[in-house]
């Protein structure tokens, strides 16, 4: 299986083409936000404003392009790598600031947004993703879970159990794994010995779709046929997104440690970013002063955002032990004495 | 008749049964899975459910323990209140991942956004020659798992009472059944819905003596040695935690404080045993009415044996306990 794709490196677009120019606009406004939402958080957490961050620098059409796919009502349940993604699912700017700033007040999305918290423990949320996505049949609903991982994460057997599962109960769920080449400083071919995620998938008897994972058409377009098959009842669907980790693990990561500076050198003409925009120029929907717009309202954005995040309220000791059950035990009332007393 | 109490002799098998039942049919969100759940389980604990609730509700799933928790939490999270069923406690170790990293920190981690009402069930315990890993009690790792209940009912009655208050309960819980106790004894369990509070120890029997604080399958081995000791005159109190997490220090404290004397019977090994922590907590809160130190009878530092003939000398019974009992009183 070749990688799908509709826009060439140049930006020259596939004929026929999978989106209209106003699809692809949104897309590109959408990519372009997560970029720079990206850019600043990582000066933002260099500057001691965030905690660790994980950035995605090179894998936003991945991240945007699936969740773009998704219709109101469906569920995003990410790991951490997929900012992005939730960004594009209607989380807010100051609500991802104040989380990978480890504060209490960004850990409590609102009620209306079903986006679950990013996921530390590698491919365990793939299983609540098929729990989510099957609660909806019980309830009338017909909603879809959109769930990532990445190729080191297909190495849990978690990443197994969940495909399993959700091929057995034909779960209304979209994997989609980021192929971005490298687990921390593990590169994927010590990861597995086949390459070719998406092959797994014929292992379930599901289908596998490999798609360029830099290019946002692509993504959206193989997204959307997935998960209009899995709201048809006709059950989940592997994505492989090829990418690149183009930056490091996380703000904690040195990647000169494991790989030479020039690796990857190549993925930076497949930048996602740069490709959709030569794509919209080529439609003529696009120039400079639309670019220049759209950035000013992005940086307006993120400084509105962070000034929101700035305003939340310190958080206090004895928030560690409030919400551990729905009922405060004895145990916890007399731990959240002794914490309120400082 | 309008006065005759409500009430059928079952097993613990069938009281169980019972309150999946009852369940079932008042909360179309309760789902019951696990491998071979659909025909009745190998315990025949969800005998007749799937024919009376249907195979959308009542259901088989593939062979992985994670992904049965992992698949339960995702359905807990999105509005359902599924029960699953870990055919052994034994074999939950593959799904401890998804217990210890998610089940009991989602509320906490999404400041009470989403929460997980959802009840695992598994039978526990040894005492009926069942192959190797069949007989463990893993219940102190799952007290390590911060914002889940353990529960462990010691009878008919109170299995039922306290499984539907799991089933009803905002927060994750767990819920162990001693397999010594299965069909060991048939008790009056009143039929229809009735729930018991999670959270509360309470005195299976009265005394002055000694305090036995215990749960589970080995209540019933500490009434059978406060009996023995009755006839000598010695009146034992045994306090059926039945909540192991949270833990119920008022009840505990407020016995061994009237007696002086605490002994911790538990059947899984000593060492890190939830024992341990109930003896610590007693340490911690009332050393000052002791009067001896407090003892823990519990399962050698050992695997649980599957040696069928010498079993029995691993779990703790009546003679161990009354050994115990002597020393502290000694004292
Ligand atoms: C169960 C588990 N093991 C190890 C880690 C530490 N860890 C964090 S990210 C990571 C690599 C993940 O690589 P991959 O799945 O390819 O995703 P990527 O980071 O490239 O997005 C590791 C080993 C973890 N978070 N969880």
């Amino acid at each position: 299986m070749e990688p799908l794709r509709f826009i060439a490196e140049d930006g020259a677009r596939a004929d026929p083409f999978p989106l209209s120019p106003e699809e692809l606009t949104r897309g590109y406004r959408e990519v372009v936000r997560a970029r720079v939402f990206d850019e600043r958080a990582l000066t933002l957490q260099r500057q001691g404003k965030l905690s660790v961050y994980p950035p995605y620098k090179g894998q936003e059409a991945a991240q945007v392009g699936a969740a773009l796919a998704l219709d109101p009502g469906d569920w995003l349940v990410p790991s951490y790598r997929e900012t992005a993604a939730a960004l594009a699912c209607g989380l807010s700017m100051s609500q991802a600031i104040l989380y990978w700033r480890a504060d209490p007040a960004g850990w409590r999305y609102p009620d209306d947004l079903r986006v679950l918290p990013f996921y530390i423990p590698i491919a365990t949320q793939l299983l609540h993703a098929v729990g989510v996505a099957s609660a909806g049949r019980y309830q009338g609903e017909d909603w879809v879970a959109l769930t990532f991982i990445g190729d080191g994460g297909s190495s849990e057997g978690d990443f197994h159990e969940a495909l399993n599962f959700a091929a057995v109960f034909q779960a209304p769920m979209v994997m989609v794994v980021q192929n971005n080449g490298w687990a921390i400083s593990v590169p994927t071919e010590k990861q597995m010995r086949n390459p070719r995620i998406a092959d797994r998938a014929a292992g379930y008897g599901i289908p596998g779709v490999v798609v360029d994972g830099n290019d946002l058409a692509a993504v959206w377009h193989v997204t959307r046929e997935a998960v209009a098959r899995a709201r048809a009842g006709e059950g989940p669907t592997l994505i492989e997104a090829v990418t690149y980790r183009v930056g490091p693990h996380t703000s904690s990561d040195d990647p000169g440690r494991y790989r030479s500076a020039d690796a990857g050198a190549a993925w930076l003409a497949r930048d996602p970013v740069s490709r959709l925009r030569a794509a919209l120029e080529g439609l003529g929907v696009w120039d400079d002063a639309r670019e220049e717009a759209l950035r000013a309202e992005i940086a307006e954005e993120f400084a509105a955002a962070v000034r929101e995040a700035d305003a939340a309220p310190e958080p206090e000791p004895q928030q560690i032990v409030e919400q551990v059950f729905e009922t405060m035990t004895p145990d916890a009332r007399a731990a959240w004495e002794v914490l309120r007393r400082g | 008749m309008a006065d005759a109490p409500d009430t059928r002799p079952m097993t613990l098998v069938q009281a169980v049964n019972d309150a999946l039942d009852v369940a079932l049919s008042q909360d179309p969100r309760v789902l019951l899975f696990g491998e071979d759940v659909g025909m009745g389980g190998v315990f025949r604990v969800s005998d007749g459910l799937q024919g009376k609730h249907g195979e959308a509700r009542v259901f088989d799933t593939p062979l992985a323990e994670a992904g049965i928790v992992g698949y339960g939490i995702g359905l807990a999270l999105a509005g359902m209140r599924p029960v699953a069923e870990i055919q052994f406690a034994g074999f939950l170790y593959p799904a401890l991942d998804q217990v210890l990293s998610h089940l009991g920190r989602y509320r906490h981690r999404t400041r009470g956004r989403f929460t997980v009402p959802m009840v695992i069930r598994a039978p526990y315990g040894g005492g009926v020659h069942t192959p190797e890993q069949h007989a463990d009690s893993p219940e102190a790792v799952l007290t390590q798992a911060p914002g889940v209940k353990v529960v462990i009912p010691s009878d008919p009655m109170r299995a039922k009472g306290l499984l539907l208050a799991a089933i009803e309960d905002p927060d994750p819980v767990f819920f162990l059944e001693a397999i010594k106790l299965y069909r060991s004894v048939k008790a009056e369990v009143p039929s229809g819905h009735y729930t018991l509070e999670l959270g509360r120890a309470r005195v299976a029997r009265a005394g002055d003596a000694a305090t036995l604080v215990t749960y589970g399958g080995m209540v019933e081995v500490c009434l059978k040695a406060a009996e023995v000791a009755a006839r000598e005159g010695v009146e034992l109190e045994v306090i059926d935690l039945e909540t192991l997490a949270p833990f119920d220090a008022a009840t505990v404290m407020a016995s061994v404080e009237k007696t002086g004397r605490a002994v911790v019977v538990y059947e899984a090994r000593k060492i890190g045993g939830f024992g341990a922590e109930v003896a610590a907590r007693i340490a911690e809160e009332t050393v000052w009415s002791l009067q001896a130190p407090v003892l823990r009878v519990a399962g050698w530092d050992a695997p649980y044996p599957p040696f069928s003939a010498i079993e029995h000398h691993y779990r703790p019974d009546a003679r161990r306990v009354l050994e115990a009992v002597r020393k502290v009183l000694a004292a």
